[in-house]
């Protein structure tokens, strides 16, 4: 198993190519001299693939660093200070939670707006109530352990110092599961823009590329299905990633 | 019995207040003046301001706060601000579809995907094991959109199976079932994907249960074991799980409406959020948030049903 994610993480950097641009050549779709063929605008989709995966691959990252950022946070506070302020808190995740996650990103869309950078808030926002979760369970489980004691006897300077204590302990459950939800947050950028609602036009995301393919499915079949295909693998490697780091730390705890 | 149901339904209560509230605040909040979305940029400052009148934003937030809460609890929904009908009977129309296609994707993820994923679990790190893992790893990793665009063009398009888009027509009950076949399947198929994952996990903790060891110690024959004993207690955490999906499920049922052109709550949204349609929107967030609830709700009842060790607290 760990050696298949090893395998699947070369492939998904691969397409990562940096600066080819949307090369303007000829007109309609072929598919043999570019590999993936063209579009009806003479661009080629290998090109625009590649292009795309640098949005797909900053959204789905960027989101996760903000949602992790926030909701983690927001989590530990939560938990440390107890109280009615943590209870509100972790409700308020709660409700949020129970929005089906596609369903919350178009609302929040609603209220910021398109472009990339809102696009990432947005999806950094969906994913917040997670990482909350997450952070509240563990930071709750790690409270009571030695050193914090210790650090609170010690009269460590508030809160501040006890997150240089606690932070460090909860943080690799965090990372294992945020390779998942990069996963997941990458779904969330392509369904999206496949409803035309996130990244503008000229900038080929491999959501809107399955869009405007969509149309053309008949006859030139390769302009939604490679797209589709390339959203598919990343989707996959991050889940392996994930899915790989999972089984790697809990053989650990059994040891 | 009752009593939980009657507790459950009390903290339902404020919860609801909060999710109103919420959808309030983020349509007021968004960016765009709804008159001049609906009017355009080049209506007179007079005719902004009837609209606005007529559509009730030119009074201060907290009076209009209150009304759209009178307005809820009468049922009175509104008029949607695209086309004028009434946002209550578009959502009326819509809702069946929605529903019709979320259930009938449940029933095929469950059927599949719960035989399959405890047939994982038994036959572990064998051949069916892998196979299955994989199958079920591909099945979460692809997008809704794409899956359902990939058997529009296998089932549809080369092999003319199934008919591509929209609902059928006459209404008759076959010609439903044949536009719902592909759909379910999509969302379907996805959604066996992660029961069988669950599954696969729950059955190999369940079978690691000392319970299950005493039970095969004694000699009871191999197939009683694992039906009577394992299966039941793995049930309960698949069933809480199940209700996630199905909140999963709505979510997706959103592109998958979409592609294939069916009518139902997704479609509604896309539309009312592209054309700023807040009266619309506010309606539908409701009605999502509604249906979380409700299926929480009911989760919660059979889950207190199912498990005998749960009394209300």
């Amino acid at each position: 198993m760990v050696i298949i994610f090893v395998a699947l993480f070369a492939s998904w950097l691969s397409p990562y190519d940096p600066i080819e641009q949307n090369v303007r050549s000829r007109l309609q779709p072929p598919q043999i001299q570019h590999p993936l063929g063209t579009d009806s605008f003479g661009r080629d989709v290998l090109s625009r693939i590649i292009w795309g995966s640098r949005i797909s691959l900053s959204v789905g990252v960027g989101s996760i660093l903000f949602g992790m950022i926030l909701g983690s946070t927001l989590g530990m506070v939560a938990a440390y200070r107890g109280g009615k302020i943590g209870e509100f808190i972790m409700r308020f995740m709660d409700i949020l939670m129970c929005f089906p996650t596609e369903i919350l990103a178009i609302m929040v869309l609603v209220v910021l707006g398109s472009g990339l950078e809102k696009l990432i808030l947005t999806i950094g926002t969906v994913m917040t109530p997670r990482f909350a979760r997450l952070a509240f369970a563990s930071t709750l489980s790690v409270k009571e352990r030695e050193f914090v004691l210790a650090a609170k006897a010690i009269g460590a300077k508030h809160s501040r110092i006890l997150f240089k204590h606690i932070l460090p302990s909860i943080f690799g459950e965090i990372m294992v599961i945020s390779s998942l939800w990069i996963a997941t947050a990458i779904r969330v950028e392509a369904n999206m823009s496949f409803l035309g609602l996130g990244v503008s036009p000229p900038t080929p995301t491999w959501g809107n590329m399955v869009l405007t393919g969509v149309a053309q499915l008949t006859n030139a079949p390769w302009l939604s299905l490679f797209p589709g295909l390339a959203i598919t693998l990343a989707i996959l490697s991050f889940n392996l990633i994930g899915d790989g780091m999972r089984d790697a730390m809990d053989p650990k705890l059994q040891g | 019995m009752l009593r939980l149901l009657l507790r459950r339904l009390l903290l339902l209560v404020p919860t609801i207040l909060v999710v109103v509230t919420l959808v309030f605040i983020m349509v007021r909040v968004a960016p765009g003046d709804p008159a001049i979305a609906i009017l355009g940029d080049y209506a007179t400052k007079d005719s902004l301001e009837a609209l606005r009148e007529k559509m009730g934003f030119n009074v201060p937030l907290w009076l209009q706060y209150l009304r759209f809460l009178s307005n809820i609890f009468r049922g009175d929904l509104g008029v949607s601000m695209l086309n004028n009908n009434p946002v209550k009977a578009q959502l009326l129309y819509a809702l069946p579809y929605t529903l019709e296609l979320t259930i009938s994707s449940m029933i095929v993820g469950v059927l599949l995907g719960l035989p399959f994923g405890i047939l994982t679990a038994l036959r572990r790190n064998r051949w069916a094991d892998y196979v299955g893992r994989i199958v079920s790893l591909a099945g979460i990793s692809i997008p809704s959109f794409y899956l359902g665009i990939l058997m529009i063009f296998v089932f549809s398009v080369k092999l003319g199976l199934f008919p591509v888009m929209g609902i059928s027509r006459s209404g008759d009950l076959l010609g439903r079932l044949n536009h719902l076949v592909l759909p379910a399947f999509t969302m379907g198929l996805i959604l066996t994907s992660y029961i069988m994952r669950v599954s696969r996990s729950t059955m190999l903790n369940v079978l690691k249960e000392d319970y299950i060891r005493t039970a095969k110690a004694k000699g009871l024959n191999n197939v009683i074991v694992v039906y009577k004993h394992a299966l039941l207690n793995a049930l309960i955490p698949i069933i809480s799980v199940t209700s996630i999906y199905f909140i999963v499920i709505i979510g997706a049922s959103v592109m998958v409406e979409i592609v294939f052109s069916r009518p139902g709550l997704g479609k509604l949204m896309v539309l009312a959020m592209k054309q700023r349609d807040y009266v619309m929107l506010q309606s539908i967030m409701l009605v999502y948030a509604a249906l979380a609830m409700m299926i929480n709700l009911a989760t919660d009842l059979i889950y207190g049903l199912v498990d005998p060790r749960i009394k209300y607290k």
